[in-house]
């Protein structure tokens, strides 16, 4: 499988992750919710293609496509959002607060922007030790008018730390428009107010985000600090599998779902490198099949045992040993 | 070697953090005014020049932003040691404390540790009024996932100040700006004073005194008044909030069957509450009377001198405490 080929992989997983989490939702075997990415698999596909493994990231509520991107195993993830031992988290996190440092996925967070000042902190511990890694933050267009992304964003200025915000502007928050919550038509201008490039992307073209997430990472890692790339899309799922009423006009997500950025891609794949139609379903049938192989092994894993809800609430320390934990 | 020598709190500090940086390369500081200036109050003095501007960082006064940072730097397995200004800036960092640092851990399934330090100055009794004096210890302990100190002489602060650094858990780590200045012998040698272990500061046999931080030093203050009526106060100094050394305080109470607890903070549930609670848990049966709390009135602090008093806890609401603790068992 080539390159361009394994970017459609990712997309399909993705895409059929999120169909899966939402059906199993609705059969009352995920908790609380699931925030689908759909619509907007070529923001972490594209992003993520651009990084090396010594890279990391941090995520969001919405976050199954930057760890599918990432390259974590599709079958752990559906464990922990199920709920099983076998999880990534044990069953501790769920859908919102999948983590996989051997993975470079410093955590998803389910504070909007919480992880923007983390990911600054970690592209600064990454120099200190060395490394040349970089640290990619996603948030969404509602986090960019929290105050902790605005003192991230000044602070990994100042620190001129090898970190890439992108904001995936996907043009709604729950129920309240971008435009309802801003006056600037794009977010990437506020990269001028850090003295930062600040770069707006076609969202739903694969090639594009990871050409300018390309140029991003590079310039954080030759030490030239951070760029905020604001990646325009749409996400065509209601905000979550819980949010049963959408308020978005029908006309504008009909509109969106002709933007399809797995269909656009696809056409791409066939049209300019001659990829057969054949190729391109068995691809899309091999994604289906992983995440269906993904939800057999959630479904076989264990529950966790009760006493284990006290577990790893700290790091293990001598006091903890000695018992002395009030 | 060493000689004994006195060295004021902040030279502690000061020296713990110089040993911890040698010690260690992934620890760091970040703060307001802490690299050229060496902090307001001296605790990060000389770090820049022996470390370098790296480890020691002047940060934009974005206070959530260094917590935030903080966090990271320790999951990718650095050990940053934020210094907020004053105390009371803990409101500012909150989300990324308490949501994150705490957290982050549990929520990973134990996949990822969080060695990170927050310490501040805890500023009361100087006039700097409602949002510089505050005592805010309780807000942590009840938050999960957090160690939280507050030392009371200068041995304790570096010895802990050390022990905080090395743990793999984040730490709130609050100093009395007021014991910054006072003095005490501190041991030239590398030592650390283990995390969640209380220390007598004093033995007695009438009436149990727990405190901490400056609450101490009210704590031996009236001890001493009380020594001339003849009553004989055993003062322990709790030096870790969370994890709570109750043994030590139960072991205590057990010899004297009286218990004073004092605190800074306002007194609904703070640590004066709850370790009247946990003796009252474990060891009931020892309280010839009950338990008294000596705590700050639940006011915003006042500006003006005698309004500050008022609200703080002085000596002699300290032994007013513990008449009361002794005088409900000669009415019995």
């Amino acid at each position: 499988m080539d390159d361009l080929e394994k970017l459609l992989l990712s997309m399909w997983q993705i895409r059929a992750f999120e169909v899966r989490a939402m059906e199993l939702f609705e059969e009352n075997l995920i908790r609380g919710s699931v925030h689908p990415y759909v619509g907007m698999e070529a923001i972490a596909v594209g992003t993520c293609a651009a990084l090396g493994p010594a890279d990391l990231i941090t995520s969001t509520h919405r976050g199954h496509g930057h760890c599918i991107a990432k390259g974590l195993e599709l079958k752990l993830m559906m464990a922990e959002i199920i709920g099983r031992e076998d999880g990534y988290c044990r069953g501790r996190g769920g859908s919102m607060h999948i983590t996989a440092m051997d993975k470079g996925m410093l955590g998803a967070d389910a504070i909007v922007a919480g992880s923007s000042a983390i990911a600054v902190g970690a592209a600064h511990g990454l120099r200190l030790q060395g490394s040349d890694g970089v640290v990619v933050c996603f948030f969404g267009d509602g986090a960019s008018n929290q105050g902790i992304l605005h003192e991230a964003c000044n602070l990994g200025a100042v620190l001129s730390a090898p970190v890439v915000f992108v904001c995936e502007n996907n043009q709604w928050a729950i129920s309240t428009p971008a435009a309802a919550s801003t006056r600037i038509e794009n977010i990437a201008d506020r990269a001028a107010g850090y003295g930062f490039p600040g770069v707006v992307v076609d969202g739903n073209d694969v090639l594009a985000v990871r050409e300018v997430a390309a140029e991003a990472v590079a310039r954080a890692r030759a030490g030239e600090g951070p760029t905020l790339v604001e990646a325009k899309s749409y996400r065509i799922t209601p905000h979550s599998a819980a949010t049963k009423t959408d308020l978005r006009p029908p006309e504008e997500l009909d509109a969106w779902r002709a933007k399809d950025p797995i269909l656009r891609f696809s056409r791409l794949l066939a049209e300019e490198h001659g990829v057969e139609p054949g190729r391109l379903e068995e691809i899309e049938a091999r994604a289906k099949q992983d995440v269906e192989e993904a939800v057999e092994f959630a479904l076989a894993s264990p529950r966790p045992e009760p006493e284990a809800a006290l577990e790893d609430v700290y790091a293990p320390a001598d006091w903890l040993t000695a018992g002395r934990l009030a | 070697m060493s000689e004994e020598r006195d060295l004021t709190m902040s030279e502690a500090l000061n020296e713990a953090l110089h040993e911890e940086m040698e010690r260690d390369p992934g620890v760091f500081v970040v703060g307001e005014d802490i690299a050229g200036l060496g902090g307001l109050f001296q605790v990060t003095s000389g770090l820049l020049d022996r470390f370098g501007p790296q480890r020691v960082i002047d940060a934009p006064i974005s206070e959530a932003a260094q917590a935030g940072a903080g966090v990271g730097a320790a999951l990718v397995g650095c050990r940053p040691v934020i210094e907020l200004q004053i105390a009371d800036f803990v409101s500012l960092v909150m989300d990324q404390v308490v949501n994150h640092a705490g957290k982050w851990r549990y929520m990973s399934g134990g996949r990822v540790t969080v060695p990170f330090v927050l310490r501040g100055a805890v500023s009361s009794g100087i006039g700097m009024a409602a949002q510089h004096s505050q005592t805010l210890e309780s807000w942590f302990v009840h938050a999960p996932g957090l160690v939280v100190i507050m030392p009371s002489t200068p041995y304790d602060a570096k010895g802990l100040l050390k022990a905080a650094i090395r743990d793999d858990n984040p730490v709130v780590f609050l100093e009395k700006r007021l014991l910054y200045s006072r003095r005490g012998p501190v041991p030239e040698e590398d030592y650390t004073v283990p995390i969640g272990v209380a220390d007598v500061k004093q033995e007695g046999g009438d009436v149990t005194l727990v405190s901490y931080a400056a609450g101490v030093h009210l704590g031996l203050q009236a001890a001493r008044q009380l020594s001339r009526e003849g009553v004989s106060v055993e003062v322990v100094d709790l030096r870790t909030l969370k994890p709570l050394d109750i043994e030590t305080v139960v072991a205590s109470v057990r010899k004297t069957g009286r218990l004073v607890v004092a605190t800074e903070a306002a007194r609904a549930l703070s640590m004066a509450s709850e370790v009247v609670a946990r003796v009252c848990d474990e060891a009931f049966d020892a309280l010839e009377a009950p338990p008294v709390r000596v705590a700050a009135k639940d006011t915003p602090m006042p500006y003006a001198a005698p309004l500050e008093r008022a609200v703080l806890p002085q000596v002699e609401d300290v032994v007013a405490a513990i008449h009361q603790a002794l005088g409900r068992v000669e009415v019995g």
